[in-house]
């Protein structure tokens, strides 16, 4: 199997369905002569021409609005966001129109579309440029939300998402466009709402999405070193559509659960992650579920603040040891 | 597009002058541009009475309580949309914003399918899922009633690109109050016409309905700026003015613009000068903003009137044929009330239905089970 970085992984995917399907084309601000701010699309201007790699001016609103027009007629736009924090200035059309258009028109219309780019913070870009938007575009039925962190879910699910008939809301982990990992050939695609176990184990279920989950991986690996303790990792991958089962699953087993998340805790994944184990697998629990999450403050800048304001290793560690009683 | 096609959508009903077996508009103007054939123009007439006869039903159904949220009529405009739907060809797609009753019946929507949306019934045109502000009508070409002032701009912009780059000679006739070219959403896509069209790329008719207040906000109190085509000089998109109660200048516009915008593939904009003669919608009970000798004083250029004016005159029409065309539309209209008053609510189980094309399970899309049950 082939060895591709997160960021090579998606471009993959990209140019493979515009190669398929002529109906596919993208837009975004530099992602033609310049090559893409993330270097994603760099090289497809050339492969497949202006009228399919559109380079915009700096206007989300007019753009991603222009790409559901677009999509309603039968194409299937790609809108890179050059990172999710942009898409405030396009959330009216992202969400008043691509989410509820098929709803309005009563059948009607089909907006198939991808809006995609680097989501979540890490790299002391402060507040205005570090956002993880999955609680708030997973609260709006007729969205599709996804956030993948292997290279070969970011290829398979890129191409789940490019044929989707509906909007889908693609959220990267920027931090980790570099980061390498087998990557299956051809047309291996990863369906949605449906989680991966990134690790087995049996005394407590870690829950997490996007680059959170390798956090969650180093964290297992020294529960099980310092703790005795076998952490099985769940990576969520999908915001909306939700594999509820895959948690209920893993909590009955393991009879106790850890969210972790690098967006705010209140209204937000892990809030939800939470309700939906206390309705399907109370009698399962033996301790309340535990969520660790990003601080309640404007993304901060100097680094260590940035630091104190994610989700740490030790305070998921600690979080872990509460849930098994062994700390207050 | 299936639930439309399952109630055998009647076609559009002769709008034009005439059609030849080609699909070709014959012109009904005379070499000054103005419309001539008088059969044509009694369609008109009869187009444009329909449409007032059905607003006032539906202000009155509103009235009844039969109605619900918000309503916004076109009483007033009729040449607008009558004057630029007749050179609407299949193929050809429109975008409108919530005053959009009008844009459905010339389109060819049936009356009582608009109706039964107004009152939120099964039967309605959107499946009593959107209601007034929300009518589609996709296989005639209406892409949507759209609520959100100015937001639907960009998406006629793309549907245009669309259309170009599926290589078709479409058209998209984009319609927006004069209330909608204040924002964002109208200038970013203005730009993106006028960029995508130096490539022939952006064939958008941009029609400004300037009923001349954005809810209650006269042009003078909203911008300094008040010529609204002259906005559309800076993204290099042609424009001109045109009179908007007179249906004859419409038609003469519009039958040359459009021929230019597929022609070219290029954006144009015609700012249309009308007034709505009616508050501005439901809740407008006042109208604190306008004065009553205004509002006569534009009665007087009443669309309607003005047509009728011009049929009797130039002998055209007889007024026993124009009662006859009138009563025709009123058959019309009380036909469309009485299917909506008759026409059963959604079925409990549509509440679920038309949010993904694929039916996402309850528990992946977070929907109490138990509700989902009930219904």
């Amino acid at each position: 199997m082939p060895v591709m970085t997160y960021r090579e992984a998606l471009r993959t995917a990209m140019a493979d369905e515009m190669e398929r399907d002529e109906s596919v084309l993208m837009l975004g601000e530099d992602i033609g002569v310049y090559g893409g701010t993330h270097i994603i699309t760099d090289g497809l201007l050339e492969r497949f021409g202006p009228k399919r790699v559109i380079d915009t001016p700096i206007a989300e609103g007019g753009f991603t609005g222009a790409a559901i027009g677009m999509a309603m007629c039968g194409l299937r736009p790609i809108v890179e966001m050059m990172t999710w924090n942009f898409s405030f200035q396009a959330a009216d059309q992202i969400i008043q129109n691509a989410a509820k258009l098929r709803y309005f028109s009563g059948g009607q219309t089909s907006v198939p579309m991808v809006i995609r780019g680097p989501n979540g913070g890490g790299v002391q870009l402060s507040a205005q440029h570090t956002h993880s938007l999955e609680g708030f575009y997973g609260h709006f039925p007729g969205l599709k939300v996804v956030s993948p962190v292997t290279p070969a879910d970011a290829k398979g699910m890129m191409l789940t998402a490019i044929r989707d008939p509906d909007p889908v809301i693609f959220l990267e982990a920027g931090a980790l466009y570099g980061t390498k990992g087998d990557v299956p050939e051809g047309d291996e695609t990863v369906p949605f709402g449906k989680a991966r176990v990134a690790r087995e184990g049996t005394d407590v279920t870690l829950i997490a999405y996007g680059r959170q989950v390798n956090l969650l991986l180093r964290v297992a690996d020294h529960l099980a070193e310092n703790e005795k303790v076998e952490a099985e990792v769940i990576d969520l991958r999908s915001i909306r559509p939700f594999d509820a089962d895959a948690i209920v699953e893993s909590v009955r087993k393991t009879h106790r659960a850890v969210v972790v998340q690098e967006q705010w805790r209140w209204f937000s994944v892990a809030s939800e992650v939470a309700a939906i184990i206390q309705e399907q697998a109370f009698d399962d629990l033996d301790a309340p579920v535990e969520r660790v999450s990003g601080a309640e403050v404007p993304a901060p800048y100097a680094r260590n603040l940035e630091t104190a304001a994610f989700p740490s290793e030790e305070q998921i560690v600690s979080a872990v040891r509460r849930a098994l009683y062994r700390e207050g | 597009m299936a639930t439309t096609q399952s109630r055998g959508k009647k076609r559009r009903q002769s709008t034009r002058a005439s059609e030849s077996d080609s699909g070709e508009v014959a012109s009904a103007a005379d070499q000054n541009g103005r419309v001539t054939d008088s059969d044509a123009l009694l369609n008109f007439y009869k187009q444009m009475t329909l449409i007032r006869l059905f607003e006032t039903a539906a202000q009155r159904g509103f009235r009844q309580g039969k109605i619900g949220g918000y309503l916004h009529v076109y009483s007033g405009q009729e040449a607008v949309a009558t004057g630029f739907l007749a050179a609407h060809r299949d193929g050809d797609k429109v975008i409108t914003a919530y005053r959009d009753h009008a844009h459905a019946l010339l389109l060819g929507s049936m009356p009582e399918e608009v109706m039964a949306e107004l009152y939120g019934r099964g039967t309605g045109l959107v499946k009593g899922k959107g209601g007034s502000m929300h009518l589609f009508d996709v296989e005639n070409g209406l892409m949507g009633g759209y609520g959100i002032v100015g937001g639907h701009i960009p998406l006629g912009v793309g549907m245009a690109y669309a259309m170009r780059y599926q290589e078709t000679d479409g058209i998209v006739q984009l319609y927006l109050g004069d209330g909608a070219i204040h924002n964002a959403a109208f200038h970013e896509a203005a730009n993106l016409a006028g960029l995508w069209g130096r490539d022939g790329l952006n064939p958008t008719l941009f029609i400004i309905e300037n009923n001349q207040y954005g809810m209650g906000t006269s042009i003078e109190r909203a911008t300094a700026m008040t010529d609204l085509a002259a906005k559309f000089d800076s993204y290099a998109i042609e424009h001109e003015k045109v009179d908007g109660m007179d249906l004859g200048a419409v038609l003469e516009c519009a039958e040359r613009v459009t021929r230019q915008v597929r022609e070219t593939g290029k954006p144009y904009a015609v700012e249309a000068l009308t007034y709505r003669i009616v508050p501005h919608g439901a809740g407008d009970f006042f109208e604190k903003y306008r004065t009553k000798e205004e509002v006569s004083k534009w009665r007087e250029r009443d669309p309607i009137g003005l047509l009728e004016h011009h049929l009797l005159d130039s002998e055209a029409a007889t007024e026993e044929q124009l009662e006859a065309l009138r009563e025709e539309a009123k058959k019309a209209v009380d036909a469309a009330v009485a299917f909506a008053d008759e026409s059963a609510e959604p079925d409990a189980a549509e509440l679920y239905t038309d949010v993904y094309a694929e039916p996402v399970a309850d528990d992946q899309a977070g929907n109490d089970q138990r509700s989902v049950d009930e219904a």
